[in-house]
């Protein structure tokens, strides 16, 4: 079944079962949110997302609040503004506002938001949270003082990655997203995934090694398919001066929808390692020499050649790497099966 | 037969009821007189301190007639003996007098009726007093839908502060079928000052069980949760105990009176968090989560403990069930206005003579709560405004004593009728520093999920207390009314959707006093001390000296046994050198 709806006074015909926010983004409609995240389930805590809902006694949050059919919707009155200003207002008078300094300006949500709505920082004067940096661990650098409290980070950790390293702490105006009895991160109590980083809205959590290599404006983004395995995530790769300093989800891609595990997300240090092998090697008495791909491949052939003769198909073999993708795996096991002869397949995924 | 009970609850051996007690024992025995005497009256257990206040009570029955006798120290009792025992005139003027009647008169005892008659601890002095006959009619003549009809009709509206028609709520919980629904009794009540469903649940546990029983049974519910403050350790016990009791006799567990219907009742402890009483916040806590609000749709009837239909009703709504399916809808609705039925309980305190806990009829008006059944106000000072619904609520000034209490008319006033708290202020009170204590009561108490609660509710304190502390600026009023509303209109929960209330009511009907502190830097009710400016009364100053060993900022000289004098430069307006005189030669103004 679907549901006949307005919004704005434009009359949509939607799913069943979608929130008036999924459905305005269906149509193109943009409402402001901070604490959506489609893979999570709606949270309502920003309450950025609020509209005005004939019949209803006060402005609904667009993300928990579903369809029914002749619901009539206005996402932009004058009011439902001023209240999102207030709100936004709210967060820039327990904001630390430096935004020059800080590591997400050009891609923060609140930064955005505050411009838009032409938000004035000191509408609120007051006490602000005074917690210290956290920064004990490689991968995942925090300052609580930035947190808007919007809660995707311990949702993503405790629902989606399931992992639960977070969970909001204390009451009020002090909450904050911290770990256990504020321990560490480690091993032990984490996965260093880094989901939590890829849903903050703003410069609270982001990510260790990239911290004052460059930001938001200054990246080339590189859409690429990770090598370590054959789930074959996609990401970007934010390319600074020819060096890729950063990875950042691809909240579009199909086989992951912008989650990443702890290889995809932080193991690209390789790329620019000193050790790394850029050339074939072929082994000469004791060690091995740098060659050309034709060289290589061209002794390969030669020698595959004379085994198969030799000693017939069965005595050769290929071995892929679960590095590679799928297709390139696909084509080897087809090279052997056709070219070479044999069904000797084997690939080094093991898990 | 003559029949004499002494009041030997907490209040009336504080108040000397043991040595009572035993004065009379001895005086009966010299006199050789039979008679029984009786330790603990029955008014007292019910929690009432407005009745404590007149301790020792003691009731006398002879021949058939029953005197109150107030105020009574050990030394009375000889002459109580010898004129009213043996001779049979009471000593009028040690009666209670007509305002102890009143305090009677005026109330109406539905929910607490058996409190203070029955023992808690006992389940067989419950049956005996028609205890479990609801759920016996209800299990043996009653379908669930009947059930559910008959809690309809009777208007029976959520006691635990939303007011929500309780028979709907079931209805909404019949019409979605599940393989497991839940009943959840709410006994957290968090409210400052509040102890209205503490008294119950201490008072007649098994009242509360038979309600939960039957709603069970009218949604079809098999598991139950008592959500109980853990800071009330007699309740939990007493309730456990009642539980224990309960499926002894065969009315909880399996196959309730060979009916085929089940019903298990865990008690789960709460943690102290206010918010924990937002029905969302306290299934999640019992689910073992971070009790947070979560956004209704869906309600507990539709996906609540556990996604499965679950009903959560307050204690003291519970506790009505077995009345109405007792005495019928008809009885029930008969009681109160048109929209609020039957009666409600309140913890009245603050500056009023009878403060405790009473049981009125729905729409009876503010003047009899606090004139008749209160006794009116403690000392000279006027009678200035009366609070209700704690934080979530809001102050109704004297001009509007002619209030009725019901859901309409408070929520018409600016207020709500809430779990059941009336403060009572006099002219000593400050109305701006009333709303900040309940700002920063709610601050506090903010679970901090969402934004305008969080950082609004705080920003609202610091306002408020900037205004006590004589810095308030042009303008403030207006400001305050407007964040105040953005805050109602966009808080997620309860919680912060009320928590303005205090600051709105107040700003209604007391905007004067606001002024007074915002433009003329003047506190009208001497409360806010860094508004006000400390002198000593020469003439009454005896030299004493506490002023000045105690004042933290030594802004005070003076000779020994001469009058001292304050520097007013030095001092911090802390008022501590007003709290020590104990010969009121301090002043404020
Ligand atoms: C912040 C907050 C605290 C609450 N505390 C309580 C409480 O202590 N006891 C209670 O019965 N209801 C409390 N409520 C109301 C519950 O959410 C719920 O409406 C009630 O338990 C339903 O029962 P009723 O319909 O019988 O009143 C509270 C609500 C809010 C928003
Ligand atoms: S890195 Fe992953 S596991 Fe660790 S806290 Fe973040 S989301 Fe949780
Ligand atoms: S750290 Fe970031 S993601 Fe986590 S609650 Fe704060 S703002 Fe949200
Ligand atoms: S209104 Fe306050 S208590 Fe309720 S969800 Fe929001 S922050 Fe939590």
């Amino acid at each position: 079944m679907s549901q006949k709806i307005t919004i704005n006074n434009k009359v949509l015909i939607v799913e069943d079962g979608l929130t008036i926010l999924q459905a305005a983004r269906a149509n193109n409609i943009y409402i402001p949110t901070l604490c959506e995240d489609p893979r999570l389930e709606p949270y309502g805590g920003c309450r950025l997302c609020i509209v005005w809902v004939e019949g209803m006694p006060r402005p609904a949050t667009s993300c928990t609040t579903p369809v029914t059919d002749g619901m009539v919707v206005k996402t932009h009155t004058e009011y439902i503004e001023k209240l999102r200003k207030t709100i936004i207002e709210f967060m820039l008078s327990d904001h630390p506002n430096d935004c020059m300094m800080c590591q997400k300006t050009g891609d923060c949500r609140l930064q955005d938001l505050a411009y838009k709505y032409d938000a004035n920082y000191t509408k609120f004067v007051g006490v602000r949270r005074n917690y210290p940096i956290v920064d004990d661990n490689p991968f995942i650098h925090f300052e609580p003082n930035k947190c808007v409290l919007c809660g995707k980070c311990t949702n993503i950790c405790q629902n989606l990655v399931k992992t639960g390293t977070i969970e909001m702490t204390k009451r009020g105006f002090y909450s904050k997203p911290d770990t256990a009895f504020s321990k560490p991160r480690t091993p032990e109590n984490c996965q260093f995934c880094g989901q939590c980083i890829s849903v903050c809205p703003v410069g609270a959590l982001s990510e260790r090694p990239s911290l004052g290599k460059g930001r938001r404006h200054e990246m080339k983004l590189v859409r690429t398919t990770c090598t370590y395995c054959g789930t074959g995530c996609n990401f970007y790769l934010n390319v600074k001066d020819e060096k890729v300093v950063k990875v950042t989800s691809d909240y579009d891609a199909v086989v992951n929808k912008g989650n990443l595990c702890i290889k995809g997300r932080f193991g690209y240090e390789f790329i620019h390692h000193p050790d790394r092998i850029k050339t074939p090697l072929i082994r000469e008495g004791d060690g091995y020499r740098e060659a050309s791909w034709d060289e290589a491949l061209t002794l390969v052939s030669t020698k595959f050649t004379e085994l198969i003769e030799k000693y017939g198909n069965d005595s050769v073999g290929a071995f892929s790497s679960s590095r590679c993708s799928n297709e390139e795996n696909f084509l080897i096991g087809k090279f052997a099966r056709t070219v070479m002869g044999t069904n000797n397949v084997d690939n080094c995924a093991r898990v | 037969m003559i029949c004499v009970s002494v009041c030997m609850g907490t209040g009336g051996i504080s108040a000397g009821g043991d040595k009572v007690f035993h004065n009379f024992e001895a005086e009966l025995l010299k006199h050789d007189i039979e008679a029984t005497v009786n330790k603990g009256c029955s008014v007292h257990q019910v929690g009432c301190r407005g009745l404590c206040a007149k301790d020792v009570l003691v009731d006398v029955i002879a021949n058939g007639v029953k005197s109150t006798y107030e105020h009574i120290k050990p030394d009375m009792v000889m002459k109580i003996v010898e004129e009213h025992l043996i001779k049979g005139a009471p000593i009028k003027e040690w009666l209670v007098k007509e305002d102890y009647h009143n305090f009677n008169a005026k109330q109406m005892k539905v929910v607490l009726e058996d409190c203070g008659v029955v023992d808690p601890e006992d389940i067989e002095s419950y049956i005996e007093r028609g205890g479990y006959q609801a759920v016996k009619k209800v299990l043996t003549t009653m379908t669930p839908l009947d059930t559910v009809e008959t809690i309809k009709r009777s208007g029976l509206r959520g006691r635990g502060g939303g007011g929500f028609p309780t028979g709907l709520k079931w209805e909404f919980a019949v019409k979605n079928h599940a393989d497991q629904k839940y009943i959840i009794c709410n006994a957290d009540e968090g409210d400052p000052g509040a102890f209205m469903d503490r008294s119950v649940i201490e008072g007649n546990p098994h009242s509360v069980l038979e309600g939960m029983i039957i709603g069970a049974y009218a949604i079809g519910a098999t598991k139950g949760y008592v959500y109980i403050r853990a800071e009330y350790p007699l309740a939990v016990e007493r309730l456990r105990i009642a539980i224990k009791a309960a499926k002894e006799k065969g009315f909880l567990g399996k196959n309730i009176l060979g009916r085929g219907v089940d019903l298990e009742i865990k008690v789960k402890l709460g943690a102290g968090a206010f918010v924990c009483g937002e029905e969302t916040a306290l299934i999640a806590s019992i689910e073992g989560k971070r009790g947070t609000p979560k956004s209704r749709p869906p309600f507990p009837a539709q996906k609540g403990l556990f996604g499965k239909p679950t009903v959560i009703n307050n204690v003291e709504t519970l506790a009505n069930v077995p009345q109405i399916i007792k005495r019928g809808a008809d009885w029930f609705a008969s009681i109160g206005t048109e929209k609020s039925k039957g009666t409600k309980v309140f913890a009245i305190t603050g500056k009023i003579k009878n403060s405790g806990l009473i049981e009125v009829p729905m729409g009876i008006s503010l003047k009899e709560i606090i004139y008749d059944i209160g006794g009116g106000m403690e000392d000279e000072l006027a009678f200035k405004a009366v609070q209700t619904g704690g934080p979530s609520g809001g102050c109704i000034p004297a001009s509007m004593i002619d209030l009725k209490v019901d859901y309409e008319s408070l929520a018409a006033a600016g207020s709500i009728m809430g779990s059941g708290g009336l403060v009572v202020m006099n002219e000593g009170d400050c109305m701006v520093n009333i709303a900040k204590f309940f700002l920063e009561f709610t601050q506090l108490e903010s679970c901090g999920k969402c934004t305008p609660c969080r950082i609004g509710t705080k920003r609202l304190f610091e306002i408020l207390t900037r205004i006590t502390e004589g810095k308030g600026r042009k303008g403030d009023i207006e400001f305050l009314i407007d964040v105040c509303n953005d805050v109602k209109a966009t808080s997620l929960c309860g919680l912060g959707m009320t928590a303005p209330n205090p600051i709105l009511s107040t700003i209604k009907y007391f905007r004067r006093e606001y002024e007074a502190h915002i433009n003329e830097k003047r506190c009208p009710a001497k409360v806010c001390n860094a508004l006000l400016t400390f002198t000593i009364d020469k003439e009454a100053c005896t030299g004493c000296t506490m002023c000045a060993k105690t004042c933290p900022a030594s802004a005070i000289e003076g000779d020994k046994k001469k009058p001292h004098t304050i520097i007013s430069d030095k001092c911090i307006k802390c008022g501590s050198c007003f709290d020590v005189c104990k010969f009121k030669a301090v002043n404020k103004e």
